[in-house]
Parts: C-alpha cells; structure tokens; sequence
C-alpha cells in the first residue's frame, strides 16, 4: 500500500511491509481519536462548554449602597455618611492549605500592627455571627496599604480593600439612644422574611431607629458583573453589566435637636443616670428623648476592642446602652398623683370640693403612712393636695380606692403597665400592681401577702411595686392635657427620597379615646400649675420665674437600696399644653431638686425663653 | 490518495528537466507535502503564539513571537541544508552523535540553569538551548545506525537487550534532569526504530509486560512504600486527569481548563473574543497548551486543519519510510514518524482531556525555539532521505 508502480524503492521484506502497515494504522487510529475527541467537544458538547466558560471568567460584585440620611424635624442631619477603606478578608478564599493559611495571616497582622491571634480571633467571632461573610479586619486604612495589596495580591488571596459606606455622626454622642447603629445582618435575621434578598456581610439597621426603619433607610445594593482572569482579578475594559445601588431613602425624625441637646446636656449635669421624654401631646411626636450615660454609636461600628465592648456591654449600673427613658423600671413617686387623682374624680370617691384633713400621717391596720417631711398641711380639697403634694390626701384616695380597682382601672387607660406602641426598639412595658395580680402572686407562694390597703396607699403616690419609665408618664400627662387621646408616640416622622420628595409620611393612630370630665382635668391640671408656679407649690424654686405658664409634678420615689429618685413631669404651656416633659434621675432626691431643673433646661431650650432670677435649683419642698 | 494523485501529475520528470534554479536548489527532489505541511504548521504556530500572547509581557508585545520566528528562520535553514546532505554519514558518524548526545544531556547537570526546578537548558548568550530536543533527532540517527550495524552480531535477544540499553540510556538521563516527557519520548523513539527494525514480537509482548510492571511499580507500589520514583507534580499530572477538579492549585484543573477553553471555541472559534486562554484560565498557554488556545479562537475548524497537517506530516513520514533508498533511511524515517506521531498525539491528547499532562511539546506550534529547531531538523533528514531515494531512481548524487 505503500509503494507505487513508478517508484523503486529498496526491496522491502513482506515482514517489513507488514509492520509499516500496522504502524499506518496505528497512526491513523490515534489520529481518529484526537479527530473525534476534538469533535465531540467543541461541535457536540459546544454549548455546555460555553456556559462553563461565561461561568469562569465572570463574577458578580454586590455594590452596597449607601443608607438614607436621618435629620431631625428641621432637617439638621443626626446621621449621614462616609466612605471608608476597609481591609476585609473573605475567608472561603483563603488557602485550604492550614500552613499557608496560617502563614498568610501572619503577614496579614503584621501589615496592619495586629497579631494573628487577634486576627483569628476576630475571623471566628464574625464568622459566628454570619458565616461567609467578609470580615473587616480594619476600618480607615491609608492608600499606602491599597497600593501593596494591589501589588502584592498573589500573596494575599482572599484579602481585598473594599471602600464601604459608614456611618458618620456629625453631632457624637447625640440622640444615640435613639439612633441606634447598623451592622452586619446575622445568620438568624437572614432567615427572617424582612430581609429576604440580602446576602451574608450586607448591613441593616441593628438598633433604635435603624432598625425599625431599615426598609427605607436600607436601599438595595447594586450587583456589578466583570470579566475576571484566572486569579480573580477583574480585566481591563472587563465591566460586562451593572445594576447601580439605589441608595436608601432619607428618614425624617420629629426629634428637635434644640430640645434633645438640652435635655442630654441637663442629665449630663447632674452626672447620674436617668432618662427624659418630651413630646407633642396632640401627636405623640417625640420632640426629644435621652437617656444618661449615653455612648458614641460611631464606636459600635465594627471592628471593636475589647475595652470598648466591656464598656458598651458589660457595666451593669452604668450601663449605656439601655435607654433608660424608654426602658427604665421605676417607681414613679408623687408624679402619680395626677392618674390617682383622676381616678378618684371620675370614680366619684370625691368631687373638686370633697375636703380631706391632712393630719400629718394616715394610720391603716396598724401601718402608719407619714408625709414626707413630717409636714401637715391641714384641710385640703383636690388642687391644693396637688400644689403642695399632700401624701396624706392621696392615701386616703388610695385607701378608698383600696378594692375598688378604680385606681388601676384609670392607670391601665392612661397607660401604666402596657407597651405604648413606640417606633423604637427595647421599650419595657412596666409593671401597675393590680389586687388580682398580688393575690395570684400570693396563690402561687411567691409573694408572704395578699392584696391589702397598704398596697392601694402606695401606688397611689407612685410607690410599692408600681415600675414604669418616663415615656408611660408623659402619655399619662399628654392623655389628660389633650381631652382624653392616648397618642401613639412616635420619633418617625416621614420619608423623602435623595431628591427631597416626601414618600411617605407617619402619622400613628392614637392607642385609645378615654373619656373623662373636662372640668376633672381642668383642676387636675390647675393644681399642677399651682404646684410649679404659685408660691408654695412644690416646684415654685424652679419655675417660679419661668416666662411660660407650666403645669408640673415633681415625684421623689424611694427605691430599695437607692437613695431617692428624682422625677418631675410637666405640660406646658398653661392652660392649652402643646407638649409634655418627664424627666427621672436616678438618685437625685427630691423632684424639685434635680428632675425639675433639667426639664427646667428643657423648657427653657423649647420655648427660647429663660427663667427669671427668682427660683434656682437651690430650692426645693419634698414632692 | 487524491493529493497523492494530484502531486504525482504535478510533479515534474526529473530527466527532462533541464537543470534551471529549481533543479539546481534540489527541489523537484524533494517532498513538497511535507515542506508545506511543516511549514504551514510553522507559520501557523508563529500567528497563533503572536496573537495570544501579546499581552503576556509588558510593553513587549512581540516578546515570545519574536523569539520563535528567529527560532523558525534558523530551522528552516537547517532543514534545508540537511535535505541536501546525505543522511547516510550519520550512519557513519553514529558513535560521536550517541557521545555527543550523552554528554550534551549530562552537561545540562553541569552548566544548565534550572527552571521551575528542573535543569533542561543552556543559557547561551542571546538565547537559552535545551540539548534534550536536539537530542531526540540525534537519537534516532545513532539509534539507527546501531541497528544496522549490529544486525548481524549477537543472538536476536542480546541484540534487542543492546538496542534497549542504548535508548534508554539518554531516556534515563534526561529523565533525571527531571524531564519525564522529554524522556517519554525517546522510549518511543527506541521502541520504534526497534520495531522498524525488526525486533521480534516475541521480544515485544516482553517489553509491553516489563512496561506494565514499571508503570504500576512507578505509580503504585513505589509510592505506597514509601520510595516514590516521581516527584509529586509529576505523579499527580500523570494521574490526575482521570479524575479531574475545580481546585487550581490541583494538576487536573489545568486540565479541565484546557478542555473548556477547546469546548468554548466551538465549531468556529472565538476569535479575539476567546476568554479562557486569553485571561490566564489555561496555564502554560504558550507551551504545552498551544492546542487550547488554537481550539478556542479558531474553533473545530482551526483545530481539525492544525491535526490534519500533523496527519499529513506523519503520512509523508511513513511513506518516506517504505521510499528510502537504504534500510538506515527506513529507520531513520521510522524512528522521525514515531517521534512526531508520539508528541502530537500526547500533547493533543493532553489539550482534549484524554491524555495525562506530561510535558511534551507540540512539534513546531509550542513555543521553545529548541524544539522548533530539532523537529525542523527532522523534517530536513526526511527530505534528505526522499531527495537521496529520487537521485537514486534516477542515478545521480548529490554533490
């Protein structure tokens, strides 16, 4: 087969002619092969070979975006944003390898002055918190360190600079409580239907108003796909398609940060925790709410160091994080008096002009219950046990309320003990100590009593085992001021996109109606003005010279193993409140002496208006 | 046959010629095939290489192409030149080539500058040269004329035993550089020219077991015992394209790369729009997976027109085989087709996923200016064989 008629080769042996012939065929076999092999790859299994390499050579970025900005009611912004170099590591791109891995992370933690132990310390917390996620290992990191990454990326597989949105506060520490902070969604929140769509190290409002606005503040992130090489690395001209973030929409708070700087600036003064709340009567509009010590929520942002977690976290008394306005578990003291008050009125047990004699002390079963100071203010109708604050005037109400439940019946309406219906989170609902609730108590072996008179004289001025917080005080307040409207209070106040266009607006229906006599509340609310500004009124020293008309309380309540805490509510102005201040300061003694002047400072701040010289914080009657 | 029949029409009659330049250059003497075919696959690997790496080194787009068409040049002088030299002094001059051979090699051990951890090539001023691809041309030719020469000495198995220690001497060296391929290829090599050359099939079937026992010693047991023969990367290549990853640092990623990049080009390539092998997917793009980057930008139809100038290369071979004027030139051009044959098949095989990596170079498509050299080479000693089978039909030498 080889040799041809017009040729003359050699004379070749049929031996060898036979092996050439098998060598033929092996090579045209092989040939076949390759033939075919080639064949079934690129014409037959084309298209899945296609797909596999579109898969290679593509990846997707998500772009995050920026959250909205949160202003205050003026449009004064509380949060907005920056953009930041974060050194983040993903650890599913790290080197299997448990050597090289390590090795990596050594030279990591050395470029950043850290120690591998701290490095993987840090790697396992956030990997507990969402698996998969990029860890950031370093926030605001200089372009020097973008430079050698870029130029050292074979070294480093897995660690990228990525530029992130973080929040920035231009006023520090202020409104913290309320703002609360964003951070990485956990693995638990991922399962949750709110946030169906995002990813592992996507963020979402954590805490305060972040977090119960995070679907306008959130936006959605932009996904960018590019053409990347072998390592990773996206190509030249690789962009192939995007989908830009849509940045979050602003948020609008009814904060007023006059109002908020004041009130956090009168509880710093005083140095000792407590909590104010002041709010729009008719709307429930949170005009300013703080709690004391506060802390700097730019500081919650991660990576944190341990000295600034045992701070946050871990400090049991001073414990920053806790909104003590909205979280707190207090007796409220003689504030109370303007919910026993109304109870007796509309109860019927007295009328405005039932006089009761204030002897100094009320004597029950054997129990003696004493006004505070020792003093005896004599004969007392409604407005004057208000304006001096006769203990002894409410624990005979109290008394004769004592199995009536007229007196929980009025608190339960005006708000004790029941959640409020807040925009924030941590709100604690309190505790308003009811006949039936010690008597199930006392069924149940858990308390040495059942319900008894004494219990009823207590709450009456805000004592025993009555807990409640600032918030459920100045809805009492608000309820009785605005003609019987529990508002809803609220510190949202609407949406607008980055354009400015209002998206939506948040006006919550009020809680309930309660109906009561106008004229009840009139002299409710005539005795507390009194009690603040007539000579001889409880809080005369400290709003005695104040330009505005107020109506307010002072309360001094006693805490087991605490001296006693402060608190002052009040309405202002006088006679058509527009809004409510209640302020506590734990250990601060009488009402008059701390509580007042803050919500004093408070006033002052909302009203533009300053106290005259004759009343001061030298003052002060027991409340 | 109907290129066979166009080329026996085309071809002019040697005695009526009168001697003009193309008689005087020797070409009517030659096998134009298999120039076209050797130079095609030339030109072709020059323009691929050119295109696809461009980018590799900065500033120097013409880095790698540069370096190879001076390579090309030189090769197809030499060829040339060889095609009017008549093969049969090499017969002669078989013990210096074998000599030359060996210590060529061995001196790699010496003076060789190392390369991934291995030491295959001189650094000459200007360019580096790797003796192991020259040394596969110098094998056959020694290889050859050993057979000859000792046909008639020796019983038929210490003659075997003779051939098979003489080829797998230079094998075994270049195996310790280490270059498993390279060494691969000059078993084929010696198994051929044995075959050729009529070594019994008795003494085959004993080779074939022998073999068997070696790979399985090799990749079994030896590791297994603790004594690997292999380094590590050598036997994961080896072993690895049966079962092959998405893990890069794994030796089957290469592979499975190679095979989607081939798949991407589809039945007419993608052109400048070829993503695997031009973003890095497929390693040693230039090298060993050449093929890859033809499959993927030039498709079925660049990649079945590449394989059947190597089919026509290897077809024009073994029909020298059967014209050669002496038995040396039927070894020689045996031992050439089994070289060419050996590389293509396992170098494509290794692209297509069918074959493990091992290292072999594409015959004049992969870059390395040695390899290209030494096959240009071979392509010349087959030329000769046909200028001098021609010359004899018609009675007259070369000068």
């Amino acid at each position: 087969m080889y040799r041809r008629s017009d040729e003359l080769g050699p004379e070749m042996s049929n031996r060898l002619a036979l092996r050439i012939a098998i060598f033929g065929s092996v090579a045209l076999a092989l040939f076949a092969v390759l033939f075919f092999r080639l064949w079934f790859l690129q014409v037959l299994n084309g298209e899945k070979y296609v797909a596999e390499a579109n898969n290679n050579r593509t990846r997707e970025f998500r772009v995050s975006a920026p959250r909205g900005e949160i202003l205050d009611r003026n449009g004064r912004i509380l949060v907005s944003n920056r953009t930041s170099l974060a050194l983040q590591v993903n650890p599913r791109k790290l080197p299997a390898n448990p050597r090289q891995r390590r090795a990596e992370l050594e030279r990591l933690a050395e470029l950043i002055h850290s120690s591998l132990p701290r490095v993987r310390r840090t790697i396992r917390e956030e990997q507990k918190v969402a698996a998969g996620a990029p860890v950031t290992l370093r926030r605001d990191v200089g372009n020097y360190l973008v430079y050698y990454l870029q130029e050292n990326q074979n070294r480093f597989p897995g660690v990228s600079v990525e530029r992130v949105f973080v929040r920035r506060y231009p006023h520090g520490t202020l409104a913290a409580h309320i703002l609360g902070n964003e951070g990485e969604i956990s693995e638990e929140q991922l399962k949750e239907p709110a946030y169906r769509g995002l990813e592992p190290g996507d963020k979402i409002g954590q805490d305060g108003i972040e977090y119960t606005y995070d679907r306008y503040l959130r936006g959605s992130p932009g996904i960018k796909r590019v053409q990347v090489n072998a390592l990773g690395q996206p190509t030249r001209n690789g962009q192939l398609s995007s989908r830009a973030p849509v940045p979050g929409d602003n948020l609008k708070l009814s904060i007023d940060t006059r109002v908020q700087e004041a009130g956090e600036a009168a509880l710093a003064a005083r140095g000792l925790p407590g909590g104010f709340v002041t709010m729009d009567v008719r709307s429930g509009e949170l005009l300013g709410l703080g709690s004391f010590p506060t802390f700097d929520p730019a500081e919650l942002t991660p990576p944190l160091t341990q000295a600034q977690v045992n701070e946050l976290y871990r400090d049991p008394v001073l414990a920053p994080l806790t909104d003590r306005a909205i979280s707190g578990l207090y007796p409220t003291g003689s504030t109370f008096k303007l919910i026993t008050a109304l109870a007796a009125l509309e109860s019927g047990t007295i009328t405005p002009g039932t006089s009761i004699f204030d002897g100094g002390s009320l004597t029950v079963g054997g129990e003696s219950f004493q006004n505070a100071g020792g003093a005896a203010y004599g004969s007392l109708t409604l407005a004057p046990a208000l304006q001096v604050s006769s203990d002894v005037f409410f624990y005979t109400l109290g008394l004769d309320m004592w199995d009536t439940g007229d007196l929980q019946h009025w608190a339960h309406k005006l708000g004790i003990g029941r959640p409020s219906g807040l925009d924030l989170p941590g709100a604690a609902e309190g505790l308003l100590p009811t006949q039936k609730w010690r008597n199930d108590l006392y069924k149940a072996g858990e308390t040495e009593r059942p319900w008894s008179a004494g219990d009823n004289i207590q709450l009456a001025t805000g004592q025993g085992d009555l807990q409640s917080n600032p918030l459920q005080m100045a809805i009492a307040y608000a309820t009785v001021a605005n003609g019987g409207t529990v508002v809803t209070p609220h510190v949202g106040l609407q949406v607008d996109d980055a354009a400015g266009r209002v998206l939506r607006e948040f006006d919550p229906k009020p809680r309930r109606q309660v109906r009561f006599k106008a004229e009840s509340a009139e002299v409710i609310l005539a005795g507390l003005h009194a009690a603040a500004q007539a000579p001889g009124g409880t809080s005369y020293a400290v709003f005695g010279g104040f330009p505005v008309d107020v109506a307010g309380k002072t309360g001094t309540a006693q805490r087991v193993g605490h001296a006693d805490q402060s608190w002052y509510v009040v309405l202002a102005p006088y006679p058509n409140p527009r809004i409510v201040t209640a302020v506590t300061i734990e250990e601060g003694g009488f009402g008059a002496e701390s509580a007042a002047p803050a919500a004093l400072q408070i006033l002052e701040a909302y009203f533009g208006k300053h106290s005259s010289g004759e009343s001061g914080p030298n003052g002060g009657s027991p409340g | 046959m109907m290129y066979a029949t166009r080329t026996r029409r085309a071809r002019p009659e040697p005695f009526a010629l009168r001697p003009g330049i193309a008689e005087r250059l020797g070409l009517p003497y030659m096998d134009p095939a298999l120039g076209l075919a050797a130079l095609g696959l030339v030109a072709f690997g020059v323009f691929t290489l050119g295109q696809a790496t461009q980018h590799d080194v900065p500033g120097s787009p013409g880095y790698f192409v540069d370096r190879q068409a001076i390579y090309a040049i030189l090769g197809l002088v030499g060829m040339y030149l060889l095609a009017r030299i008549d093969y049969s002094r090499f017969r002669e001059l078989r013990v210096g080539i074998y000599t030359f051979l060996c210590v060529s090699v061995s001196l790699v051990f010496v003076f060789g500058f190392a390369a991934r951890g291995s030491r295959r090539a001189f650094d000459l001023p200007f360019f580096s040269f790797q003796p192991s691809e020259l040394g596969k041309l110098l094998l056959v030719l020694a290889l050859a004329g050993f057979v000859i020469d000792g046909a008639r000495r020796g019983s038929a198995r210490q003659r075997t035993v003779r051939y098979l220690c003489l080829g797998l001497a230079p094998a075994a060296l270049v195996f310790l550089q280490p270059d498993l391929g390279t060494a691969l290829v000059y078993v084929a090599i010696t198994l051929a020219v044995m075959y050729v050359g009529g070594v019994r099939w008795t003494h085959f079937a004993v080779i074939g077991a022998a073999l068997v026992a070696l790979v399985a010693i090799v990749l079994v047991i030896a590791p297994a015992v603790g004594a690997p023969v292999l380094k590590e990367y050598q036997q994961q290549r080896l072993t690895s394209f049966a079962n092959p990853s998405g893990d890069p640092s794994d030796a089957g990623y290469q592979q499975n790369q190679a095979k989607i990049a081939i798949g991407h080009g589809g039945t007419t390539g993608q052109g400048d729009r070829a993503t695997q092998t031009r973003l890095d997917f497929v390693p040693e793009r230039h090298t060993d997976f050449i093929f890859a980057v033809i499959g993927e930008r030039y498709g079925f139809l660049g990649a079945a027109f590449v394989l059947s100038l190597y089919a026509l290369l290897v077809w024009r071979a073994l029909r020298i085989v059967t014209l050669s004027k002496n038995s040396y030139g039927t070894l020689v051009a045996g031992g050439i087709a089994a070289m060419l044959l050996f590389q293509v098949f396992v170098n494509v095989g290794m692209n297509l996923g069918i074959m493990p990596i091992t290292g072999i170079p594409l015959p004049l498509l992969s870059y390395g200016g040695s390899s290209v050299l030494a096959t240009l080479l071979a392509v010349g000693v087959l030329q000769s064989i046909h200028m001098q089978a021609r010359l004899s039909q018609k009675g007259r030498f070369a000068w």
